[in-house]
C-alpha cells in the first residue's frame, strides 16, 4: 500500500504538468491576441505594444513557458492585468469557500448517492426503483446553476429559511454554515443523482453473480449478503467513476457560485473572463488544475483501499 | 447509417442495408424510453423550427408599459424587463441551444473520430501522444475548459460551436482509439488488408461501421451534455449576444428579479430541462437498442 501511495503521488506530478501547459497554451496559442483582448478592439497600436511587453508577451514562446513554470514554483501568480492588485492575495481569499463547498457536496453525493442505488438496485422495477431513476436522470439533465434557482425560490424566497446569496460572515461559523447549506445542497443532490444510477448499475451487477447466490444459499441474511458481499465489490466501480462526477462538480460549482453570489475561485474566474483578465485566469486554472489532480489522487486512494487486489 | 461491406453488419440472416436498419428500428420502437426520448426531442426541433407558426409575437418587440407581466391571456408566459413576450423568446431560443448541441457535437466527433481512429490505427509514438492529450483533456471539468477556449475566443456563436466541440472531442477520441485497436486484429480487417485495401478504406469501410452504432448512442448523450454547457456559458454571459435569446441569458437576465418575477426565470429553465432530459433519454434508449446485453 505505501508503495501504491507513493506511486500515485509521483504520477500526479506530470498529470500536473501537462495540463497547466495545456493551460499556458490556451491562452497564448489559440488565435486572438490576449492583450488586445484585454484593451479592446479600438486601442491604440502603441497601447497593445507596451501591454505586450508589460505581459511578456514579446518572448520566445519556450522563454514564456520558463518564466511561467518559475514564477510558478516560486508560488508567485503575479498581479492582475486590471486591477494590479496581487493574484495570491485574492486566491488566498477565495479558496476556502471554494474549498468548503465542493468539499461538503462531494460528501452529501456520497454519502446521498451510494444509499439510494442500493435501494434502488434492491427494488427493481418496484415504485422505489421507477421514483429513484425518475429523479437521478433529472438530476442528470438539470444545469447546476438552474437547480440553484429552484432551491433559492424554494428555501429562501418562499420558506425563508436560509439566505440565498453571499458567502457568510467570515468570522461567523454559524453564518458561514448557513449560507453554504443551499450552494452545498444544489451541487451534492445533483451529484447524489450520478452516483446513485452508478451504484444502482453497478449493484444489479453483483448481485447477479454467483457468489452472491452462494452467500444467500449458505444462510446469510439478505442483509449481510447485500451489504458484506455485495456492495463491498460493487464499491470498486462506484469509486472510480465518482472520482469522475466529484471533478464535473468543480466545473459546476463555478456557476454555482455566480448563483449565489458567493466568494470563490468560481466567481474570481468568470470575473477575469468577463474583465479579459489572462494573468488572474490563468492562475485560477492552475489552483482548479491542483483541485483536479488531488480529487483523482483522493480517488485513487480510495480506490486502493477498497480494491483488495491493490491493497494487499 | 453504414455501407454494407462488413461481415459484421451483413452476415446475419435476411442481411443487407434494409434488413440491419429494419431490425434496429422494430428494437428502437419496443423500447419506451428511446421513444420517449425521440418524441421529445421531436418536439423541441418543432417547437424551435416552427416557432414563428407557433406564436405570432416577436422575441424582440419590446413594450416598455408592460414590463414584467404577470403570465396571462395574452401572453401565456409573461413579459421580460423589456416586455417582450417569454413564450417568443423561449421559443426562438430554443434554436442556438439546439444549433450549438448539434453543431458541437458533429466538430467534436469529426475530430475526435479522425484522432481516435489515427490513434488505434498508427500506434506508436504518433498513438502515444494523441492519446496522453486526450487523457489529460478528459481529466480535466469541460465546464472550465470551455470557459477558458470560449474566454480566448470570445463569444458568437460559431465561436460557441468551436469551443464545445473541441471540448468534446477527446471523449470521442477515446471510444474511436478503443474500437480501432479491438477491430484492428479481427479477421475481416486483416482479410481487407491482405488484399490490398488502403488503410484510409479499412478505416472508413471496414472499422467506422462497426463503431456507429456506439457513436449514435455516445452523440446523443453528448448533445445533452453540449446543450448543457452552452447554457451555462450564456448564463455566465459568454453565449451569443443579446438581444438574441438563449434559454441561459434569458435566466441570467431574470435572476435580479426572482422575487417579484420568478416566471423569467423558471419557464426558460425548463425548457433546457426537458431538451437534456430528452437527449439522454435517447442515449439511454438507443444504447439498449444497440447493445441487447444492457437491456433489462
Amino acid at each position: 500500500m505505501p508503495k501504491y501511495i507513493a506511486q500515485r503521488l509521483l504520477l500526479s506530478v506530470p498529470v500536473f504538468l501537462a495540463v497547466v501547459t495545456i493551460v499556458f497554451l490556451v491562452v497564448r496559442v489559440i488565435p486572438g491576441d490576449p492583450a488586445t483582448a484585454a484593451l479592446g478592439d479600438y486601442a491604440s497600436k502603441e497601447a497593445v505594444d507596451a501591454l505586450r511587453e508589460r505581459m511578456g508577451l514579446n518572448a520566445s514562446l519556450p522563454v514564456q513557458y520558463g518564466r511561467f513554470l518559475r514564477d510558478l514554483v516560486r508560488g508567485d501568480l503575479g498581479m492582475s492585468m486590471i486591477t494590479g492588485a496581487s493574484i495570491r492575495d485574492q486566491i488566498a481569499h477565495a479558496l476556502p469557500y471554494t474549498v468548503e463547498l465542493t468539499a461538503v457536496s462531494i460528501l452529501i453525493g456520497c454519502a446521498l448517492g451510494v444509499p439510494v442505488g442500493v435501494y434502488t438496485a434492491v427494488r427493481r422495477n418496484r415504485l422505489g426503483d421507477y421514483v429513484g431513476r425518475v429523479l437521478s436522470l433529472t438530476g442528470l439533465s438539470v444545469p447546476a446553476f438552474y437547480f440553484g434557482i429552484l432551491l433559492i425560490l424554494l428555501l429562501a424566497i418562499w420558506l425563508q429559511w436560509l439566505p440565498a446569496v453571499g458567502g457568510g460572515a467570515s468570522d461567523d461559523a454559524v453564518d458561514r454554515s448557513r449560507h453554504l447549506v443551499l450552494p452545498a445542497l444544489t451541487l451534492g443532490l445533483i451529484m447524489t443523482a450520478s452516483v446513485a444510477r452508478l451504484a444502482r448499475s453497478a449493484m444489479l451487477n453483483v448481485l447477479a453473480q454467483d457468489y452472491v447466490r452462494t452467500a444467500r444459499a449458505k444462510g446469510l441474511r439478505e442483509r449481510a449478503v447485500r451489504l458484506r458481499h455485495a456492495l463491498r465489490s460493487a464499491l470498486v466501480p462506484i469509486v472510480s467513476v465518482t472520482g469522475i462526477w466529484a471533478v464535473s462538480l468543480i466545473g459546476d460549482s463555478v456557476t454555482v457560485e455566480v448563483v449565489f453570489a458567493r466568494p470563490g475561485l468560481g466567481k474570481m474566474m468568470v470575473g477575469a473572463i468577463l474583465q479579459r483578465d489572462y494573468t488572474a485566469l490563468q492562475s485560477v486554472m492552475v489552483v482548479y488544475t491542483g483541485f483536479v489532480v488531488a480529487i483523482n489522487l483522493a480517488t485513487d486512494l480510495v480506490y486502493g483501499w477498497v480494491d483488495p487486489r491493490i491493497r494487499h | 447509417m453504414g455501407r454494407p461491406a462488413d461481415p459484421a453488419l451483413t452476415s446475419a440472416p435476411g442481411g443487407g442495408r434494409i434488413g440491419e436498419l429494419g431490425r434496429l428500428w422494430r428494437t428502437f420502437s419496443r423500447n419506451r424510453v428511446a421513444v420517449l426520448g425521440l418524441a421529445l426531442v421531436g418536439l423541441v426541433a418543432a417547437a424551435s423550427v416552427g416557432a414563428p407558426i407557433l406564436t405570432s409575437r416577436s422575441p424582440y418587440e419590446q413594450r416598455a408599459q408592460e414590463r414584467l407581466q404577470v403570465p396571462g391571456e395574452r401572453h401565456l408566459l409573461g413579459q421580460d424587463t423589456f416586455g417582450r413576450d417569454v413564450l417568443a423568446r423561449i421559443l426562438f431560443a430554443g434554436r442556438v441551444s439546439l444549433l450549438v448541441g448539434l453543431g458541437s457535437v458533429v466538430l467534436g466527433g469529426a475530430i475526435g473520430c479522425v484522432m481516435g481512429l489515427v490513434a488505434g490505427y498508427a500506434g506508436g509514438y504518433a498513438e502515444n501522444a494523441i492519446m496522453r492529450v486526450v487523457d489529460v483533456l478528459m481529466a480535466f471539468p469541460s465546464l472550465l475548459l470551455g470557459l477558458t477556449v470560449l474566454a480566448v475566443l470570445g463569444p458568437g456563436l460559431g465561436k460557441m460551436i468551436l469551443a464545445i466541440g473541441l471540448v468534446l472531442a477527446p471523449a470521442f477520441a477515446r471510444v474511436m482509439h478503443g474500437a480501432a485497436l479491438a477491430l484492428q486484429r479481427r479477421e475481416f480487417v486483416e482479410a481487407a488488408r491482405s488484399a490490398g485495401a488502403t488503410t484510409p478504406r479499412i478505416l472508413g469501410i471496414h472499422i467506422l461501421p462497426n463503431v456507429l452504432g456506439e457513436i449514435v448512442v455516445l452523440a446523443s448523450l453528448w448533445t445533452a451534455s453540449a446543450i448543457r454547457v452552452e447554457a451555462n456559458l450564456s448564463f455566465i454571459g459568454l453565449g451569443v449576444s443579446p438581444p438574441t435569446p438563449t434559454w441561459g441569458n434569458m435566466i441570467r437576465d431574470g435572476t435580479p428579479h426572482l422575487l417579484n418575477a420568478p416566471w423569467l426565470s423558471v419557464f426558460p429553465g425548463l425548457a433546457i430541462l426537458v431538451t437534456v432530459l430528452a437527449f439522454n433519454l435517447l442515449g439511454d434508449g438507443l444504447r439498449d437498442v444497440f447493445d441487447p446485453r444492457l437491456r433489462e
